[in-house]
C-alpha cells in the first residue's frame, strides 16, 4: 500500500523510512481518522514530514501522487489549454520578468508567478476597473518548458475548491529558500564547539559531590569555564558583482559577530591578492598584508570565503590580472597559500547555484577550493558547517 | 478517545489529526512552531480535555537526560550515613524519581509535556531514545526495571534552536503549528473573549495584521501578544474611537508595549509614524 507514494517521498528528499509507513498503516488500521482525503493528506504529512522546511515539498508530492482525488468540496480543477496558457503568460509577463523567472529556474516558479498575477487580474476586474497588461510581446519560445498539462490549483473556482495541499502554505518555510539573520544564526550554531579552556576557576559541583562521597571528607574539584572555542575568519567579497547580495552578507556578518568570540573578518574584491583591508572606506590606504594575516593565525583558524566568484578567468591566473591594482603574483597563488594555511575552509556563493556552471571563474575557484563552494541557503550554510566541523586529515 | 479542542483552545483539523494519531499509537508528539503559537498550552489543553493529569518536565540547557528518570542522591547517603541513620542500609532511599518515571508508574494515564526539547544538549533526545521508544529504563542502584503498565501520552515541543537527530525524529509525529489565519485567530479570540464587541475585534485584527506586515520587525508579534493586547484594551476601556482612529499621525497602535517586544521595533514604528505624518502634508 502506498509503496510509490514513499518512493516519490523519498525522490524528493523527504527521509521517508519504513517505520515511519508502518506507523502510517497502523495509524489507519486503528481508523485514527476520518476516511476523508483531507485526514489522510493531515496523518500522512504528520508521519513523513519531520521538519516544516520540507512541508512545502510533501505537498508538491502529494497532490503529485494523489492526483486527481477530489476533495470533500468537490469541485474540479481544469486543466488550462497549453495554447491560452502560452498566449496569458506572453500577455501578463513582461520580458524582463521572464528573463527573471527563467534565471531563477523552474517551470513552477514561472506558474506560480503567473497564477499570482492572473488572480490579481481578476480581482481588479472585479473591482470595475479595467485590466492592465504590462504588455511584453516576447516570444516564448526556446526556452523549452512542456507546459502541458498543468494545472493551476484553484483556477476557476471558489476558494474553498482549493486542496489543502494545494495551496502550499508552508512554501516559505523551504530550506532551500535563502535565509534571514536567524536562519543563519540557527545554522553557524553547528560550528560551536564548547570546550573548556583556561584557568580553573569554576566549581565543578558532580565531581566535589562525587569525590566527597566517595572519600568521606569535603574534596573540591575546580574546572574552567565553558566557552565557544572556534575560531573563524571570515573573507567578504565587496563591490561590483557583489552589490545585489549586500543586505544578504549584512545579515550573514551580524549573526557571525554575534555568535563567535574569535571572529577576525577581512574584505577583498573578486579574488583575494596580498592585501586585503578591514575598512571599506579606507580599502587602498589602510591595507593589511595577506602574509600577515597568514602568520597572524593559526591553522585551527576557519576560513570562510563569502564572494560570488564571478570575474575574468585571468583575475584568478594570470600575475596582474586584477581590476585594481597591478599583482605581481597571480590570485591562484594566493588562494593556494589560504588553503593550505587553513586546511578548514570554505567557499558560500550567494549566486544561485544553477548558474555557477555558465561561469568559467566559479569553476576555477571551486577547483581551488577543492569543491567545498556552496549556496548561501540554509542548506547549503548548513553543508558548509558540517564541511568545516569535519576532521581535518 | 478523541481530542477536538477543547473550549479554551481552538484546534485546526490538521492539529487534532496529529494529536489523534499520537495519542492512539501512543507514540511522542513533535510540536514546532512560532513562539507564541500555543505549542505548550496544547498539553495542558489535552490533558484537561482528556480529564488526566499533566506532568510537566521544563527542559533547560543544564538539563541531563538522566535526571528525567532517577537521579542518586550521594550527598544525602553521605551525611545519612554520618549520623548513623538506620535509612542509609537501603540505597532506594536515595533515588529521587524522574519525570518520566512519575509518568511510566501514574496510577492513571497522564499526558507527559517535554517542554522545549531543543534548549538541552545536542546528545540529549538521543539518550531519551530507548526510554521514549520502550517506554522502560533500569535503575543501575537497585537493579530494578521500570516499565510503564500503559504508555503514556508525550508531547514534546522544540523552538528549533538545534537540529533535532533523525532516529528521534523517526520515533515522533510531527506537527507545524503555522500561524493562524484569520479566521481561526477569530475563533481563538471569541474563545477567550467571548462577550467583546465584533466591530472592536476586527478593528484590532487589522491592526494586528497591519503590524505583522511591517518589512524589518525584529519581532513579530503572535498570538499570545495579540490576547494579551486584547485584554489590555478591554481593560482600559478603551474606546472604540481610539482604534478607529486610523488618522497618520497616530500610526503607533495604542497600549503598544504588549504588541511591540522590542525598543528598535518601537522606534521602527516610530519613525514610520513621523514619515506618514510628513507625507500627509
Amino acid at each position: 500500500m502506498f509503496f510509490n507514494f514513499m518512493d516519490e517521498l523519498r525522490a524528493a528528499g523527504i527521509s521517508a523510512s519504513l517505520k515511519e509507513h508502518l506507523v502510517l498503516l497502523e495509524a489507519l488500521e486503528k481508523d485514527v481518522i476520518r476516511r476523508s482525503p483531507e485526514e489522510f493528506y493531515y496523518l500522512s504529512r504528520a508521519t513523513f514530514v519531520k521538519d516544516e522546511g520540507l512541508l512545502d515539498r510533501f505537498d508538491q508530492v502529494f497532490s503529485k501522487v494523489f492526483k486527481g482525488i477530489e476533495t470533500s468540496y468537490g469541485t474540479q480543477e481544469e486543466d488550462i489549454p497549453l495554447d491560452w496558457l502560452k498566449a496569458v503568460a506572453e500577455k501578463y509577463l513582461s520580458e524582463e520578468e521572464m528573463e527573471k523567472i527563467k534565471s531563477l529556474g523552474s517551470w513552477e516558479e514561472i506558474m506560480e508567478t503567473l497564477k499570482e498575477r492572473l488572480e490579481e487580474q481578476q480581482k481588479r476586474h472585479e473591482g470595475g476597473s479595467k485590466w492592465i497588461g504590462t504588455g511584453g510581446t516576447s516570444p516564448y519560445g526556446n526556452s523549452g518548458y512542456n507546459p502541458e498539462g498543468v494545472r493551476i490549483g484553484g483556477e476557476g473556482g471558489q476558494k474553498k475548491a482549493i486542496k489543502v495541499w494545494d495551496k502550499r502554505e508552508f512554501q516559505n518555510l523551504d530550506n532551500t529558500k535563502l535565509l534571514g539573520t536567524r536562519n543563519i544564526k540557527v545554522a553557524l550554531r553547528r560550528l560551536r564547539k564548547f570546550a573548556r579552556e583556561g584557568a580553573a576557576d569554576e566549581l565543578d559541583i558532580d565531581r566535589t559531590i562525587n569525590g566527597t562521597a566517595k572519600q568521606g571528607w569535603l574534596d573540591i574539584h575546580m574546572r574552567p569555564e565553558r566557552h565557544n572555542a572556534v575560531k573563524l575568519l571570515l573573507f567578504l567579497d565587496v563591490g561590483g558583482s557583489m552589490d545585489p547580495f549586500i543586505k544578504l552578507c549584512e545579515e550573514l556578518f551580524s549573526a557571525a559577530t554575534s555568535e563567535f568570540k574569535n571572529l577576525e573578518f577581512f574584505y577583498f574584491h573578486n579574488c583575494p591578492y596580498e592585501g586585503l583591508w578591514k575598512d571599506n572606506r579606507r580599502r587602498f590606504s589602510e591595507r593589511t598584508n595577506t602574509w600577515d594575516v597568514l602568520h597572524k593565525y593559526g591553522h585551527d583558524y576557519k576560513l570562510i570565503f563569502v564572494g560570488d566568484a564571478s570575474m575574468s578567468p585571468y583575475e584568478i591566473t594570470h600575475p596582474g590580472g586584477s581590476v585594481e591594482h597591478f599583482n605581481e603574483e597571480a590570485g591562484v597563488t594566493w588562494m593556494n597559500r589560504l588553503t593550505n594555511t587553513y586546511p578548514a575552509a570554505a567557499w558560500l556563493n550567494p549566486v544561485p547555484e544553477k548558474q555557477w556552471g555558465y561561469s568559467q571563474s566559479v569553476k576555477i575557484i571551486r577547483e581551488l577550493m577543492n569543491d567545498r563552494m556552496y549556496p548561501l541557503t540554509v542548506d547549503g550554510l548548513g553543508d558548509a558547517m558540517k564541511e568545516l566541523t569535519r576532521k581535518q586529515g | 478517545m478523541r481530542f477536538d479542542g477543547t473550549k479554551d483552545y481552538v484546534a485546526t483539523d490538521d492539529l487534532k489529526v496529529a494529536v489523534n494519531a499520537a495519542m492512539t499509537l501512543r507514540r511522542p508528539l513533535l510540536v514546532k512552531g512560532e513562539p507564541g503559537t500555543g505549542k505548550t498550552v496544547l498539553a495542558y489543553e489535552i490533558a484537561k480535555a482528556m480529564g488526566t493529569p499533566l506532568i510537566e518536565w521544563n527542559v533547560k540547557s543544564t538539563t541531563k537526560a538522566h535526571q528525567g528518570l532517577y537521579e542518586y542522591d550521594a550527598v544525602a547517603r553521605l551525611r545519612d550515613g554520618q549520623l548513623g541513620d538506620e535509612r542509609v542500609h537501603d540505597i532506594s532511599n536515595y533515588i529521587r524519581k524522574g519525570k518520566l518515571w512519575e509518568a511510566f508508574t501514574a496510577p492513571e494515564l497522564p499526558v507527559l509535556l517535554i517542554d522545549e526539547i531543543d534548549k538541552a544538549d545536542i546528545e540529549f533526545p538521543n539518550d531519551l531514545l530507548q526510554e521514549l521508544d520502550r517506554m522502560e529504563f533500569h535503575v543501575y542502584e537497585t537493579k530494578e526495571t521500570v516499565k510503564a503498565t500503559e504508555r503514556p501520552i508525550v508531547i514534546i515541543t522544540s523552538n528549533n534552536e538545534k537540529e533535532l537527530p533523525d532516529a528521534f525524529l523517526r520515533r515522533c509525529f510531527f506537527h507545524y503549528i503555522k500561524f493562524p489565519d484569520r479566521e481561526t485567530m477569530q475563533d481563538i479570540i471569541n474563545v477567550h473573549f467571548p462577550d467583546i464587541q465584533g466591530v472592536l475585534v476586527k478593528k484590532a485584527m487589522d491592526i494586528f495584521y497591519d503590524v505583522r506586515d511591517v518589512p524589518g520587525l525584529k519581532k513579530k508579534p503572535s498570538t499570545s501578544e495579540l490576547l494579551d493586547w486584547l485584554k489590555l484594551i478591554l481593560n482600559e476601556d478603551m474606546p472604540l474611537e481610539a482604534l478607529q482612529s486610523s488618522d497618520s499621525s497616530k500610526a503607533i497602535p495604542p497600549l503598544h508595549g504588549a504588541l511591540l517586544k522590542n525598543e528598535q521595533d518601537v522606534m521602527l514604528f516610530e519613525r514610520l509614524a513621523f514619515m506618514a505624518k510628513r507625507e500627509a502634508r
